[in-house]
């Protein structure tokens, strides 16, 4: 599961089929650590020194970035010579068959399109056009339920936040109605 | 004596109609979200912490504690119920626990599980009362150079030691490192990694990340990788244990309970040891008692390592409350719902803040009466949770993960955040980078800078401050050796504890043998 802080569990899937010696996709995550700590350490330099502060507020930056550039050249030694990560396993995850990066990329659509509206739309109309949409991403087909189930969830939780606890989530387009 | 007065008074503050209702809806949500699966209880606690977010520190407490073990219960509920581990503490009950099941003993494999797990939890938490005042009393005293050596020990700890790889532990370590830089520098108020937004130079939320990585990367790592066929779940009744049934779990409990305190109140982190450790002890002992059935569903196996798991849990407090330094996700999340209250991580936090930590504690202990209290008849119910179906459980989780970003400041600019930090968690679980060190990185980044220019501006800036203090001294060379001896000891043979690590979890008898061998 999820959270599997340290070690990878691997519940009922078996491990994955065995797959090329080398995982050149890793390198992709390397670049990311070099591009990161080399900006960290940049922007460090654009700092300006304080008074009476040894450290200041570059080495820290500087130690980061760093490091983590020096991490990221380990990390392609390391896949050249063949380290293959364990993917984590799970209770829902069958790591037999190729990623399925579709259903990620509408998931990820239906979180954008959260982002952009929710202040126009509010949360209980964008929170459950969020249940909504995401459950058809994930291959559900029973489309009335999921948009009542959705309706529910989001204004039970607006009313929720706002009468139980005091927290006023926006209404926006419903505003006066809820 | 003076730690139960001041834990009565505890109780005092706790202990309202008001109070207990919020720790019954708190062991209720906690189960509830526990049990669903694919989610532990650092992610049960993350998620949950904006339901608390209008309430009195000390409700707020109560409500924690109940989420806190509903949560740990929900796991072994799914561990028994699923065979799936739903953290890696749970591993060792889905063992034994998962084969009762099977023989059509759930109900009793559930009640050993939440006995032990309450009585783990007690004798754990009432340890906590003794230890931990006495450590921070100690703990006030030590200087700034000897505090930022024991962040770089716990650090180290989690990372290198801890985890199956040290580079990919370092590596979710430093970006973590990298996510607590982002915000106002402390001492010259310029903004770091911001990008020139107004709303990152106010830093991260530890929450917005915590949910991000554990419940939003999880959503859309399960998505890419959907199980197409449906999960099989075992039938439970009403959780119930026949005489012989408790005669042969009370040594494992209190057993249990011995392996896993130590390991949690030392910074050692993890349940996993403990947990194997109880396992292992629990096979031997019933070998030579001669009526071994390890292997065909030992009740012996689920109540010793669920209550090492608990008490290792419970141990975890003591660090956390005395040294402010969380070693383990889930008290790194809870850090992150103190410091939400204006209770500062640190060997203070004990004498800054004596009855809300007072509070907190008394809560652990109604939270875990109430646990039994309502779980052991409520399980078939819990069990039911168990076949939501797959599309709106992770939708769900998605809705509320969302929520709880958004319900902190109420910015579309978080749930903006939330989605980027859901795809670094995805790609953490891709490529195998363990979540925990990047949490602590987050939290113990900006401390172990303020440590070290406070250690700093006192000496006027002579490095060698930092090893000034004995304790500070004794701390690195621990690190040292914590860090030399797994290479040493790899060089030489492969441990057993290296074998278990490295071998994928399953119940198959003979792979299980090997491991336990």
């Amino acid at each position: 599961m999820s959270t599997s802080l340290d070690t990878p569990t691997t519940a009922e899937s078996p491990r994955e089929t065995p797959g090329p010696d080398r995982d050149l996709a890793q390198l992709g995550l390397a670049a990311l650590l070099v591009v990161v700590g080399a900006y960290t350490f940049w922007e460090a330099t654009t700092l300006r020194v304080g008074f009476g502060d040894p450290v200041g507020p570059r080495v820290f930056p500087y130690v980061i970035g760093a490091v983590t550039v020096l991490l990221g050249i380990l990390l392609v030694i390391a896949t050249l010579r063949g380290d293959v990560p364990q993917a984590e396993g799970g209770e829902d995850v069958d790591l037999r068959h190729p990623a399925d990066w579709t259903t990620v990329l509408k998931l990820v659509g239906v979180l954008l399109f959260t982002v952009l509206t929710i202040t126009f739309l509010g949360w209980a109309v964008s929170g459950a056009l969020l249940f909504i949409g995401s459950a058809w991403s994930l291959g559900s087909r029973t489309l009335v339920r999921d948009v009542i189930v959705g309706f529910v969830l989001s204004v039970a939780s607006w009313y929720f936040f706002h009468e139980g606890l005091g927290v006023i989530l926006p209404a926006g387009i419903l505003d006066g109605v809820l | 004596m003076e730690n139960l007065g001041l834990l009565v008074d505890g109780f005092g503050s706790v202990l309202t109609p008001e109070n207990l209702l919020y720790a019954v809806i708190g062991v209720l949500l906690g189960t509830f979200v526990g049990v669903l699966p694919g989610i532990g209880p650092a992610m049960a606690v993350a998620l949950l912490l904006p339901v608390t977010y209008g309430l009195e520190p000390i409700s707020a407490f109560i409500m924690f504690a109940g989420i806190y073990y509903g949560g740990m219960y929900g796991g072994s509920t799914t561990a028994i119920l699923l065979n799936t581990p739903g953290e890696s503490a749970s591993v060792m009950t889905a063992l034994e626990g998962n084969l009762m099941a099977r023989a059509g003993r759930a109900a009793q494999a559930l009640a050993t599980a939440a006995i032990g797990s309450f009585i783990a939890g007690t004798i754990g938490t009432l340890l906590v009362v003794f230890f931990a005042p006495a450590l921070a009393s100690v703990a006030v005293e030590i200087g700034a150079p000897s505090y930022f050596a024991l962040m770089v020990l716990a650090m180290v700890m989690v990372t290198s030691v801890l985890g199956g790889s040290p580079l990919r532990g370092f590596i979710a370590l430093f970006l973590g490192l990298t996510i607590g830089l982002v915000g106002l520098d402390l001492n010259t108020g310029q903004s770091r990694l911001s990008f020139d937004q107004p709303l990152l130079a106010d830093r991260i939320d530890v929450v917005v990340v915590a949910v991000g990585i554990f419940a939003l990367g999880e959503a859309l790592w399960v998505a890419a990788h959907l199980r197409r066929s449906p999960a099989h779940v075992i039938p439970v009744g009403r959780p119930w244990m026949s005489r012989s049934d408790l005669k042969r779990s009370w040594g494992p409990w209190l057993r249990g309970t011995a392996y896993g305190f130590p390991f949690g109140a030392l910074p050692a982190g993890g349940a996993e040891i403990p947990t194997f450790l109880s396992y292992i002890t629990e096979k031997r002992i019933a070998a030579r008692k001669g009526h071994d059935d390890f292997g065909k569903g030992a009740i012996e196996g689920v109540a010793g390592p669920e209550a090492a798991n608990n008490a290792s849990a419970a141990g975890t407090f003591v660090p956390l409350l005395a040294l402010g330094l969380p070693v383990t996700a889930t008290s790194a999340v809870m850090l992150a719902a103190l410091q939400g209250y204006g209770i500062e991580p640190g060997p203070g936090l004990m004498t800054d803040q004596p009855e809300l930590v007072w509070a907190l504690l008394a809560s652990l202990l109604i939270g875990n009466v109430l646990l039994l209290v309502l779980n052991l008849p409520l399980a078939p119910l819990w069990a039911k949770l168990l076949r939501i179906p797959r599309p709106q459980l992770y939708a769900g989780i998605l809705f509320f993960a969302a929520l709880g970003a958004y319900a902190a400041n109420l910015q579309a600019f978080d749930l903006f955040l939330l989605l980027l930090l859901g795809l670094l968690g995805l790609m953490m679980r891709r490529f195998a980078l363990p979540v925990l060190p990047l949490i602590l990185g987050v939290i113990l980044g900006p401390l172990m800078e303020f440590r070290l220019r406070e250690a700093m501006a006192i000496s006027g800036g002579d490095v060698s401050a930092l090893w000034s203090e004995p304790l500070a001294i004794v701390i690195y060379v621990v690190v040292s050796i914590a860090v030399v001896a797994p290479f040493a000891v790899r060089r030489l043979r492969p441990t057993p504890a290296a074998v278990a690590a490295d071998q994928s979890l399953t119940t198959d008898d003979t792979q299980t043998e090997e491991k336990v061998r």
